[in-house]
């Protein structure tokens, strides 16, 4: 093999590198946050019949979306949020492309999360992974595995009348994690922060800190349990939308056989 | 004595489903105010303006005094059978199926000499309270009752084909979460109805009500979400055919004006509120219209309830407004488009609802999902097109029959 592209090229043909699909799929059906019902809402996915080989076009099927920026798997750009918002290059369509392919590590908190909805990451949590793995690296992706993903229905949300729970970082995870300087922060769940996030000093600290910061978010990931801790690589580029402070994306990871 | 209606047997599916067929349609236009009276389940006539004269049939012009104001009054209902007869031939198609047919002429004590339609229960010489019924092609037509019917009188084939009573059919709530779902959930059930389809938007949202409906007999919940095309679809495919009365429950409101509001929730409103009753009628309706004739437990009616807002805007509620002012527009195009086929299109108006959060700071009176039950139910077994339920509709709907310009100055322009 000539260059490094080839080789990886190859590497994929020979299935000496697979890629893992970490995207649920755009359904109507998909939960989305809800939010006290006085906010404006996350819109839902809907798609609607524009033809179907019909007389409405003969030949052709399409339809037309509807969506939120923060609709299904979905990136969060540092605009998303009020700390974020005069960071410099914010939004979606003015982010640097390079940082859209990049190193992927991942914290398994899958057995702490099945034992309480309301598990938390913290810096304990992130010093023992290092402790195994090495410190992070800088400007790396950093996926919280919680298996969430495999919860469907009303148990995704999870939603109670004190609000849902669901597991995430808390505020000094996250601020550990600046100190590594990643480059973003990825869940399983509905949003970066866990359900009850809301009630930590910043609120919704994951959001608060990361784009305040100018990292990234990425949300209602699936798959994480087929990556190794270290090592994968995460494609995540969104749609280059004018002013967008997130996109719906599709979440690829490369890893070895 | 009218038989109870037997349950009905299952399908023969070796049968065709009978093609609905419907009475004669065409009236002159001063006979069409029949139709305008039984659609809001009023006895009324034409009355002289000049000379009080109570005029039958309808006409242009006084039958005494030749005076052409004639407007449409509430008249005593009450009168005696003079003569009956039975028609057993006929050329209309509709009336050949139901052979034989009574009609009667009644004398009323309001004046006039009518020509009209009997109940079972209904014979030469009887005391007689007089309805204006909307028959299966939407017209008005008179049909003579008992004074006190029977227990079952509602049952009685002549009556029946006039009403979209629930009792024996199948009855799809097109939203559970709805406040009034539950109340009339239970008003359908005690009136017979045999089975109730609850849909359930976002099952991915907990709602502690649904328990209130868990070990109900003869109640299934259903997912279905009228903002989401697919899921319309797919739940038309599985119980199209059994919904005999769909009642369309769900609503999106929230307050603000037109400049303050935004139009993300405006939008909400519509895809709910007026998109969403469109996606309804074309995922059940035209199993609907096809079913009118399919015995027992046959299609009759697609029910809305609607904000009477939609005829005159309360200005800090613009967007939900605007959005059920469309939504009844949609409703009139539908009553065209079901005409044909009989299937009635029954709006039942409503003010605020008792509870409602985003109806909280409005003052009193406000109108209970119990109240809201009821009418629906009324409107249904009486066969009705339009139904306000509660003073402020029935205000608000008065009012804008009487002067829909005074009116709009009443609510915009500092009435007091």
């Amino acid at each position: 093999m000539s260059n490094i592209i080839e080789a990886l090229a190859g590497a994929l043909a020979s299935s000496a590198a697979r890629i893992v699909d970490l995207t649920h799929t755009l359904d109507p059906d998909f939960p989305v946050i809800v939010l006290p019902p006085e906010f404006g809402q996350c819109a839902r996915f809907r798609m609607e019949e524009v033809s179907a080989y019909d007389h409405r076009g003969p030949a052709w099927k399409w339809h037309n979306l509807t969506m939120n920026e923060h609709t299904g798997t979905h990136f969060d750009a540092p605009s998303h949020w009020v700390s974020g918002k005069d960071v410099p290059n914010g939004a979606v369509d003015e982010i640097d492309p390079s940082v859209f392919i990049g190193p992927v590590v991942v914290i398994d908190c899958s057995k702490g999360a099945a034992q309480n909805d309301d598990y938390e990451l913290t810096p304990e949590i992130i010093e023992d992974w290092e402790a195994q793995h090495g410190l992070i690296p800088a400007d790396v992706w950093v996926l919280m595995r919680t298996d969430w993903s495999k919860k469907s229905g009303a148990d995704y949300l999870n939603m109670a009348k004190d609000g849902p729970h669901s597991p995430g970082p808390t505020p000094a995870a996250i601020e550990l994690l600046l100190k590594r300087n990643i480059r973003g922060f990825g869940t399983e769940t509905v949003g970066t922060d866990a359900g009850q996030g809301a009630h930590y000093m910043p609120p919704y600290p994951a959001h608060y800190l990361l784009h305040g910061a100018g990292k990234f978010g990425l949300q209602c990931l699936r798959n994480l349990d087929l990556l190794p801790p270290t090592g994968a690589l995460l494609i995540a580029p969104p749609l280059k939308i004018k002013g967008g402070t997130g996109s719906p994306l599709r979440v690829l990871a490369l890893v070895t056989a | 004595m009218t038989q109870s209606l037997p349950f009905p047997p299952k399908r023969n599916p070796q049968k065709p489903t009978q093609v609905p067929t419907v009475p004669p349609m065409v009236r002159s236009r001063a006979a069409l105010g029949l139709g305008v009276m039984a659609a809001q389940g009023r006895f009324g006539l034409q009355v002289c303006a000049q000379c009080q004269a109570v005029q039958y049939p309808p006409r242009d012009a006084c039958l005494k005094c030749l005076n052409d104001d004639l407007p449409w009054q509430d008249v005593d209902p009450t009168g005696r059978v003079l003569a009956e007869t039975t028609i057993r031939v006929s050329p209309e198609p509709y009336f050949r199926e139901r052979m034989p047919w009574r009609m009667g002429s009644v004398k009323l004590n309001a004046g006039p000499v009518v020509n009209c339609h009997l109940h079972g229960e209904v014979g030469r010489g009887d005391m007689v309270r007089m309805a204006l019924k909307l028959d299966k092609a939407g017209q008005g037509v008179l049909i003579a009752l008992q004074l006190e019917g029977s227990e079952n009188m509602q049952d009685d084939p002549v009556l029946r084909a006039m009403s979209c009573d629930p009792k024996r059919r199948r009855v799809l709530i097109t939203d559970a979460r709805a406040p009034m779902a539950l109340a009339l959930t239970q008003a359908l059930l005690n009136a017979g109805a045999a089975h109730v389809f609850l849909g359930e938007p976002e099952a991915w949202r907990r709602w502690p009500e649904r328990a209130a409906y868990a070990g109900m007999e003869n109640v299934s919940i259903v997912p279905l979400d009228v903002t989401d095309v697919s899921s319309i679809t797919k739940l038309s495919a599985e119980i199209g055919g059994k919904v005999d009365i769909l009642v369309n429950t769900a609503s999106f409101t929230r307050p603000g004006g037109v400049m303050g509001n935004d139009t993300t929730f405006a939008r909400d409103a519509f895809e709910v509120n007026t998109l969403g009753l469109m996606r309804l009628a074309q995922g059940f309706g035209p199993a609907m219209a096809s079913r009118v004739q399919d015995g027992v437990n046959s299609a009759a009616a697609f029910v809305n309830i609607l904000s009477v807002h939609g005829l005159m805007p309360d200005p800090a509620y613009s967007a939900f407004g605007a959005s059920q002012a469309a939504a009844r527009s949609i409703t009139q195009s539908l009553r065209s488009e079901f005409r044909g086929s009989g299937l009635r299109v029954i709006n039942v108006y409503i003010g605020a609802i008792e509870g409602d959060p985003w109806f909280s700071t409005l003052p009193p009176p406000k109108v209970t999902p119990n109240a809201i039950a009821r009418a629906t139910v009324q409107g249904l077994v009486g066969g009705l097109e339009e139904v306000t339920c509660g003073d402020i509709a029935k205000d608000i709907y008065a009012r804008w029959q009487n002067d829909a310009g005074l009116l709009e100055r009443e609510i915009t322009g500092g009435g007091s």
